[in-house]
């Protein structure tokens, strides 16, 4: 009884603001609440165009082509940016010290010393290795330590909990899509093309990655492009042999304990070296000569350790990625 | 000279943490160990910290050192710096992120899944260890390094507590953060071609002379400006800081807390050491950056406050409010003297210990209310959780400047600093209108947690906050009072520390 | 300044790269199309810098053998070796970035569906409201009851 009275008497007051009777079919949207004042009424949406104000109009036509417009006004702001932050920048290149001449700042006492003096204070022939990993090693521990960050939040974003919790979750909208998305089934297990070219190149890959991490002081290379070789040798196994394969001598608990001890010898080593230098200790790590594979101090167990992390971690990334788990 | 256990701290301290960190995936998870262990070695590298700016300061005098990592000196190897100022902030960072961690031990346990926690303390323990190494380190590359750090674990304790909304805050942190590190990172390169060297006292004196003999003036501006607004975006000065609310707002409390309390502070120092260290404050005046800094801060300032009127959810109130007190601490370095840096240093120390104990209270009475953080649904629970309470009620008064709590301190000295200043007048008025702004949001949040709850049916049975809770706001509260009351002693400390830095 | 830009033609194209890499780091609204654009951004500045570490004339920093045990070290036979040491502590933190933004992009696409930053803003408001009106409904329920 006490619907039909509000029905009649919202016929009644439609009526009287002109809004014409409505469809038959409709669903009459609940009532708001009777303290709120006559202007913050919700408008009426099924009122016709000519009796629509200015204003109604006006955000008609935004609703249904706001969006357009938004785009439109988003690219050309996107490609103003662009514009004038590279015209700043090329405004900036252009009284930058000209390319490739010798009299510039940077070529400095600095460069000199790294050169002249890197070969007997290192012990490395590759300068640049000398430089990252016994000059400025503190970056590169900080890198490594970047490496690490990454690692671990993406463990932890992706990892075990993900499968439990994307079963689990009811707010999930997509929850199938993602599973798909996610699991893409296992690699089947008949492609004796892939396996036989993968028996073939595995050992090539991981010998050639093996190569790079111990040369690393003496040819271009060094742990991080060794580290990289070497986990595509996990990665075309995990392919080739499904992960299960590779789960069994390479999962989760092995990887944060081969990245941790890794990266821990390094900090320590590294810490030692920091350590003495600083106060003027004598420390007691060889040399080397130059050229040898056992030169460079320590150099050499730094490259496997680097090698170890980002072998173990890009093959991490690979595998939480593909299949959610490790 | 110094002696030699102290000369070694500031490289003890960062090794520490950092071995820390990567133990502790090794380390049992039993009893919640690890972020016990982690509390523990925090709490160590603050007495270490401590006895650091003991042994700089004592008899009057203001040591300086320079560590360097290796057995290569200045221009060739990397170098840590250590002064009365880092050891301040050092000692104050580590304070902060203890209590933050400690008054929010059971929260954490609530919002986080057990199989993360252990990943959790990894990356506390590194931001940790960033957030020192951005204060002690000498060499501007080392700092893009350790930027990086800070930012990958500073995004991805935001994405620690699992959720459709901390994922999305912590995608739109990152994205900003990594803008950020890219006009960083093109800065230093264009910087290390203008000047052939990465560390901040020889890129300095190659500043000098190229200021002197009027070559690459261009250049050099572009990169100051690109650096600053890198690290103004990481240190959500104000027309950059959208994501701050979302990522402040929606973390867990520690996240929080840390985030605004530590990770913007880490940032701005750095912004300060580029101005002292590398470029020089004359030279910084000459390109005209001072002014342009302080005209960002005046705007932060005020419109941090206007963003916070609007927001009905307290955690994002807060983190607005940082907006503004971030804007603080940049009118202290716009002011471009010694006076207005030391001024903007005790802000960040003042700011690092008053806003995460806001987050840490908001984080009680919210939980006592049923995890609700709307304003109006706190209503009464002062009288449920009191420790809360309190430090909701000292934090707002010390926001608002109330004489005796240590807002005030910080206003004093900035207003102190600005008066032989030309724009005095604008850093006055907006020091006004700021504060004024400041009641306008803090005030009716005290009055409706101090309003009693009539509807009786609400009453939440609450569990007792837990005795390291209570400490934990104890100790926040007395620091609040203690830098309100005495900051003079520690001003004057920080105007030596800010006389060596350069 | 267009003759000194053709001088500088490796760091023009790099500062080129570097700003349509940040724009759409910063204005692309897919997020795997962001994460491209820092990727753009990044390699830009190894471009940036291996241009200046370049020497006209000189060899890349690996000491050769004077063909008598010796190694010749003369600092006008190399190249600038810093830069090179940049680049590389550059791509592995690019690496790192990457990695984690990529994880954080499947995530958000696991909650609402989309990689499209605005529509999760769009989503997320939308919950809210959803939320809100829940439990101001079951607030009501209490006091009626």
């Amino acid at each position: 009884m006490h619907e039909e009275l509000k029905n009649i008497w919202k016929n009644f007051f439609n009526w009287v603001l002109g809004n014409g009777p409505r469809p038959e079919n409709e669903v009459i949207p609940p009532d708001p609440p009777p303290d709120l004042p006559f202007t913050q009424k919700p408008q009426d949406k099924y009122s016709r165009f000519h009796e629509a104000t200015i204003k109604e109009r006006y955000e008609q036509w935004l609703e249904i082509h706001g969006l357009h417009i938004f785009s439109i006004l988003y690219s050309g702001l996107s490609i103003l940016t662009c514009v004038v932050i590279v015209c700043l920048l090329l405004a900036t290149v252009a009284e930058l010290p000209p390319f490739g001449h010798e009299r510039n700042p940077a070529n400095n006492e600095v460069i000199r010393r790294y050169v002249e003096h890197g070969g007997h204070e290192t012990g490395a022939q590759n300068i640049v290795a000398g430089l990252i990993l016994d000059y400025r090693a503190f970056d590169t521990f900080g890198e490594s330590a970047v490496l690490f960050t990454a690692a671990v939040s993406v463990l932890m974003i992706l990892g075990a909990s993900r499968r439990n919790k994307l079963n689990k979750s009811p707010s999930l909208k997509s929850e199938t899509t993602s599973r798909n998305f996610l699991q893409r089934g296992p690699p089947s297990l008949d492609e004796p093309i892939l396996r036989g070219v993968a028996s073939l190149s595995i050992p090539a890959i991981l010998m050639m990655g093996c190569v790079v991490v111990i040369n690393g002081h003496l040819t271009p290379g060094g742990g991080f492009s060794g580290g990289a070789i070497l986990s595509t040798a996990l990665i075309l196994a995990s392919n080739a042999y499904g992960p299960e394969r590779v789960h069994e001598f390479y999962n989760e608990r092995t990887f944060i304990v081969s990245s941790s001890t890794a990266l821990m010898i390094y900090a320590l080593s590294k810490g030692y070296s920091f350590f003495t230098g600083a106060n003027h200790f004598h420390s007691i790590i060889p040399k080397g000569t130059i050229g040898n594979i056992f030169s460079a101090g320590l150099i050499l167990p730094l490259n496997i350790c680097v090698g170890l992390i980002v072998a173990g971690t890009l093959y991490t990334f690979y595998s939480l990625f593909s299949k959610g788990d490790l | 000279m110094i002696n030699i256990f102290a000369f070694n701290i500031p490289f003890a301290s960062i090794f520490l943490l950092m071995i820390t960190a990567i133990v502790t995936p090794l380390l049992p998870k039993k009893n919640r160990f690890n972020e016990k262990f982690s509390c523990c070695v925090i709490g160590l590298v603050a007495i270490l910290s401590a006895y650091l700016l003991y042994a700089l300061t004592n008899g009057g005098q203001s040591l300086a050192f320079n560590f360097s990592m290796g057995h290569f000196p200045a221009p060739w190897g990397n170098e840590l710096r250590a002064g009365p100022l880092e050891a301040i902030l050092a000692l104050f960072f580590c304070v902060a992120m203890l209590l933050s961690l400690t008054g929010n031990f059971s929260s954490t346990a609530e919002d986080i899944a057990p199989n993360r926690r252990q990943i959790f303390c990894v990356l506390v323990n590194l931001l940790m260890a960033s957030l020192l190494a951005l204060t002690y380190t000498n060499d501007l590359f080392t700092a893009y390094v350790f930027i990086e750090i800070n930012t990958i674990a500073a995004c991805a304790i935001v994405a620690v507590k699992e959720g459709a909304g901390t994922t999305r805050a912590a995608i739109r942190y990152l994205i900003m953060s990594l803008v950020g590190s890219g006009l960083v990172m093109i800065a230093i390169c264009l910087l290390y071609d203008l000047t052939g060297h990465l560390l901040m006292q020889n890129m300095h004196g190659a500043i000098q002379v190229l200021m002197v003999t009027k070559e690459y003036t261009m250049p050099l501006t572009v990169a100051l400006a690109l650096i600053t607004v890198g690290l103004g975006i990481k240190s959500a000065l104000y027309p950059f800081a959208s994501w701050l609310p979302d990522a402040h707002g929606t973390s867990t409390n520690a996240s929080s807390a840390i985030l605004s309390g530590l990770v913007l502070k880490g940032h701005i120092f750095t912004i300060i050491k580029i101005f002292y260290r590398v470029f020089g404050l004359d030279v910084i005046h000459y390109l005209r950056m001072d002014t342009a800094i302080f005209i960002f801060g005046l705007v932060a300032m005020i419109m941090g406050s206007v963003h916070a009127l609007r927001q009905t959810n307290i955690k994002r109130m807060i983190a607005w409010s940082s907006v503004a007190q971030v804007g603080y601490i940049f009118l202290g370095v716009g002011l471009n003297t010694v006076a207005g840096v030391a001024a903007a240093c005790l802000h960040i120390i003042i700011h690092a210990c008053v806003k995460p104990m806001l987050f840490t209270a908001a984080g009680g009475l919210s939980a006592v209310a049923g995890h609700k953080k709307n304003l109006h649904e706190l209503m009464g629970t002062f009288y449920i959780n009191r420790w809360a309470g309190l430090g909701l009620i000292a934090g707002a008064f010390s926001m608002m400047g109330i004489p005796a709590f240590a807002g005030f301190a910080s206003k004093l000295s900035l207003t102190m600093a600005s008066f032989d200043h030309p724009f005095i007048v604008w850093s006055l008025a907006t020091l006004a209108t700021s504060s004024v702004l400041n009641a306008l949001y803090y005030v009716p949040a005290v009055i409706v947690v101090l309003t009693k709850n009539k509807n009786a049916q609400n009453k939440i049975t609450a569990p007792e906050p837990t005795t390291l809770y209570k400490f934990s706001m104890f100790v926040f509260l007395s620091l609040n009072f203690y830098l309100g009351l005495f900051c003079m002693p520690l001003l004057r400390l920080i105007t030596r520390g800010v006389n060596v830095l350069q | 300044m267009l003759g000194k830009l053709f001088l500088n033609h490796y760091e023009a194209v790099a500062v080129i790269l570097f700003g349509i890499g940040m724009t759409n780091l910063l204005l692309q609204r897919n997020l795997i199309k962001k994460i491209i654009g820092l990727n753009i951004m990044d390699t830009a500045v190894y471009l940036f810098l291996a241009a200046k570490g370049f020497v006209e004339g000189r060899a890349a920093p690996i000491l050769i053998s004077n063909g008598s045990g010796g190694w010749l070290n003369s600092s006008d036979l190399y190249v600038n070796p810093v830069p090179a040491g940049l680049v590389l502590t550059g791509i592995v933190v690019s690496v790192s970035v990457t990695a984690f933004s990529l994880a954080l992009a499947l995530k958000l696409y696991e909650y609402y569906g989309t990689l499209n930053i605005d529509e999760a803003l769009m989503k997320m408001t939308e919950e809210q409201v959803e939320l809100e009106t829940t439990i101001e409904k079951a607030e009501e329920d209490v006091l009626a009851s």
